[in-house]
C-alpha cells in the first residue's frame, strides 16, 4: 500500500498503541501473530487450553495454503477469511485471553466492538483474497499448534510477519467503519428501492 | 502432460491466474477511485496480488474453494472415466499446493486431505451435439497428450468459489413484502439490491453476481453459478434483460459498499442474468454472489492437444 502514510505496530502490542488507533487508519502489523478460525474459537470461548499465549498477541482469522519445506514449513497463500462467524465467541476470547488486535475481513458484530473498547482491542481489516500478497509479508513460520485434528486450514499458525498491511475497520474508541457503511448504503437502498418500485403506492 | 496432468494444469491456471476480463475490471475500479482512498489502495493490492500470483504460480486466495467442473462432452463420453479423471486431477493439484486442504467431511469434522470425496469435486455435464464442440482435424488417439483421455473432442470449464462469497448467495421467492418487490424485473432488481447490500463486504467485494430468474430452488443456483462463466464484457441475448443487468450494475455501484465493504464506487464488477420458466406457483430469484477472485477458465481437447480457454 505504498503512498499512504503508514502507522506500524510491533508485538507484543501494548494497550496504549492500540488505543492510538482510529478507524480507518492504514496499519502494518509487525511480529509474531497467531492464525486461528472457527474451530480453534470455538474450543478457546468453550473453555479449552491454549497451547500458546495470546496475552498483548494478535488472532488472524485465516486458514493458509502451507507446503512442508524442509523440517518446516513454508505459507503459499494467507489471505483472512470471514471474521463475522466467530462473532459469538470473540468477545469471550478477548477477555479471556487478553487478545490485543483481531485480523480478520469483513468487521464484527456489537459484542467485539464493545469488547474492543472496553478492553482497548482493535479490529484490523487485511485485504480480502489478496493471500499471495499477505503471504509475501510472512517472514517465517515459528509453530503450528492442533494441526491434529483441526487439520492445517483450522490450525493455530504462529507466524512472524513484517510490514503486514491492514486497515482499523474498529478502533478501541467505539468507532466501526462497516457499521458505517452499513448504514450509509442502507439509507441508498431504501431510496433506490421506494423510488424504482412504487409496489406498494 | 498425460490427460490427469493436463486437468492439474488447468487446476494451476485457474487458482493462479485470474481470467484477463476481470484483471482489467480490477484495473480501470482502481483507476476510477480517487487516488490515495483506502478503496483505490484496496484495489490496488488486489491488481498487484493478481500479478504476483500469477507469477509464483500460487493460489490467488488461500481459500481455494469448491471446485466445479462444467463439462461439454460429445454422446459417447464415458463421463464416470472424464469425473475419474477430475479426482485424480485435483489430488495431484493439493499436493503441488495448489489448493488448500478445504474439504471437511461434515459429521466427522475430519478433513479430506486430498480435497477428494464424495460429490467433491463436483461434475456436471452436458452432452452436446458433435458440431458444438470442434471436432479435430482427424480422429486419432490423445496426440500431445499422450493417450489416457477417454473421449475427445470435448470442453471443460473449471469455477473455483471461496466460502466467503457463497455464504454471501442468496434465493427470494416472490412477491417478497417486506422487501416491496413484485413478481416482474423491478422485483428482481429489488431482490439483487438487497443480495448486496446484506453482502456489504463479507463476500469480498468488489463481487460479480450470476442470477437466475425463475427455475426451482435447486436448478435456480446451479443456472445462477453457470452466468459466472459469462465474460464480463457480454450482455444478456434478451434486450430486457440486458438492460436489467446494467440497472442492477449501475444501482448497486451507488450503494457505495465498495472494495471489501470499507466504501467506495466499486462494489460489483458485472452482472449476469438468465431466466428460466418457473411453476405458475414460483417465482425465484437466486443471486451467486463471486468475489472480486472470478476463478474461472477451461480446456478444449482435440485430436491435437489442448487448447486452454479464458
Amino acid at each position: 500500500m505504498a503512498g499512504v502514510m503508514m502507522k506500524q505496530i510491533r508485538y507484543p502490542f501494548t494497550e496504549e498503541a492500540v488505543r492510538e488507533l482510529r478507524a480507518g487508519e492504514t496499519v502494518q502489523v509487525c511480529g509474531r501473530i497467531f492464525t486461528g478460525r472457527d474451530r480453534l474459537h470455538k474450543h478457546l470461548a468453550e473453555g479449552g487450553a491454549c497451547p500458546v499465549s495470546l496475552r498483548d498477541g494478535a488472532l488472524y482469522h485465516c486458514g493458509p495454503v502451507v507446503v512442508p519445506q524442509g523440517e518446516g514449513w513454508r505459507v503459499v497463500a494467507a489471505g483472512p477469511t470471514t471474521s463475522v462467524r466467530e462473532e459469538p465467541y470473540m468477545a469471550e476470547i478477548i477477555a479471556r485471553h487478553g487478545v490485543r488486535v483481531i485480523i480478520g475481513k469483513g468487521g464484527m458484530g456489537a459484542a467485539t466492538q464493545q469488547a474492543c473498547k472496553r478492553y482497548g482491542c482493535v479490529y484490523l481489516q487485511a485485504v480480502g483474497g489478496a493471500a499471495a500478497l499477505l503471504a509475501q509479508r510472512i517472514r517465517s513460520v515459528e509453530g503450528v499448534h492442533f494441526l491434529d485434528p483441526f487439520g492445517a486450514t483450522e490450525a493455530l499458525w504462529e507466524l512472524e510477519v513484517e510490514g503486514f498491511e491492514t486497515v482499523v475497520g474498529i478502533d478501541a474508541h467505539g468507532r466501526d467503519l462497516f457499521d458505517e457503511v452499513r448504514a450509509s448504503s442502507g439509507a441508498v437502498l431504501r431510496r433506490l428501492l421506494k423510488d424504482k418500485l412504487g409496489f406498494r403506492s | 502432460m498425460n490427460w490427469t496432468e493436463t486437468l492439474a494444469e488447468l487446476i494451476r491456471r485457474t487458482t493462479s491466474d485470474l481470467p484477463a476480463d476481470v484483471e482489467a475490471a480490477l484495473q480501470t475500479a482502481a483507476a476510477a477511485e480517487p487516488a490515495q482512498s483506502q478503496a483505490a489502495v484496496m484495489l490496488q493490492a488486489l491488481v498487484a496480488n493478481t500479478a504476483l500470483a500469477r507469477q509464483q504460480s500460487t493460489p490467488l486466495c488461500q481459500d481455494t474453494g469448491t471446485l466445479t467442473f462444467f463439462w461439454r462432452v460429445p454422446r459417447a463420453a464415458d463421463t464416470h472415466a472424464l469425473e475419474a479423471s477430475a479426482r485424480e486431477a485435483v489430488a495431484l493439484a493439493t499436493q503441488k499446493g495448489w489448493l488448500r486442504r478445504n474439504t471437511i467431511e461434515t459429521l466427522s469434522g475430519r478433513s479430506a486431505d486430498a480435497n477428494v470425496a464424495e460429490g467433491c469435486p463436483a461434475c456436471h455435464f452436458e452432452q452436446v451435439a458433435h458440431g458444438d464442440v470442434r471436432p479435430p482435424a482427424q480422429t486419432r488417439p490423445f496426440g500431445a497428450l499422450e493417450g489416457e483421455c477417454p473421449h475427445e473432442p470435448f470442453e471443460v470449464w473449471l469455477v473455483q468459489k471461496g466460502g466467503g462469497s457463497e455464504n454471501m448467495s442468496r434465493q427470494f421467492s416472490l412477491p417478497d413484502d417486506a422487501l416491496g418487490a413484485g413478481r416482474d424485473l423491478d422485483g428482481v432488481h429489488a431482490c439483487i439490491l438487497q443480495a448486496v447490500w446484506q453482502a456489504q463486504g463479507f463476500g469480498c467485494a468488489p463481487g460479480i453476481l450470476g442470477v437466475c430468474v425463475g427455475s426451482d430452488r435447486a436448478e435456480g443456483f446451479l443456472v445462477a453459478k453457470r452466468q459466472l462463466l459469462r465474460p464480463l464484457g457480454d450482455a444478456a441475448p434478451d434486450p430486457e434483460l440486458a438492460a436489467l443487468e446494467r440497472r442492477a450494475l449501475r444501482d448497486a455501484n451507488a450503494l457505495g459498499i465498495g472494495p471489501m465493504g470499507l466504501g467506495g464506487k466499486t462494489t460489483l464488477l458485472g452482472v449476469k442474468i438468465a431466466a428460466r420458466p418457473r411453476l405458475p406457483a414460483s417465482y425465484f430469484v437466486t443471486v451467486a454472489y463471486m468475489c472480486w477472485a472470478c476463478r474461472r477458465r477451461g480446456v478444449r481437447v482435440t485430436g491435437g492437444g489442448a487448447e486452454w480457454l479464458g
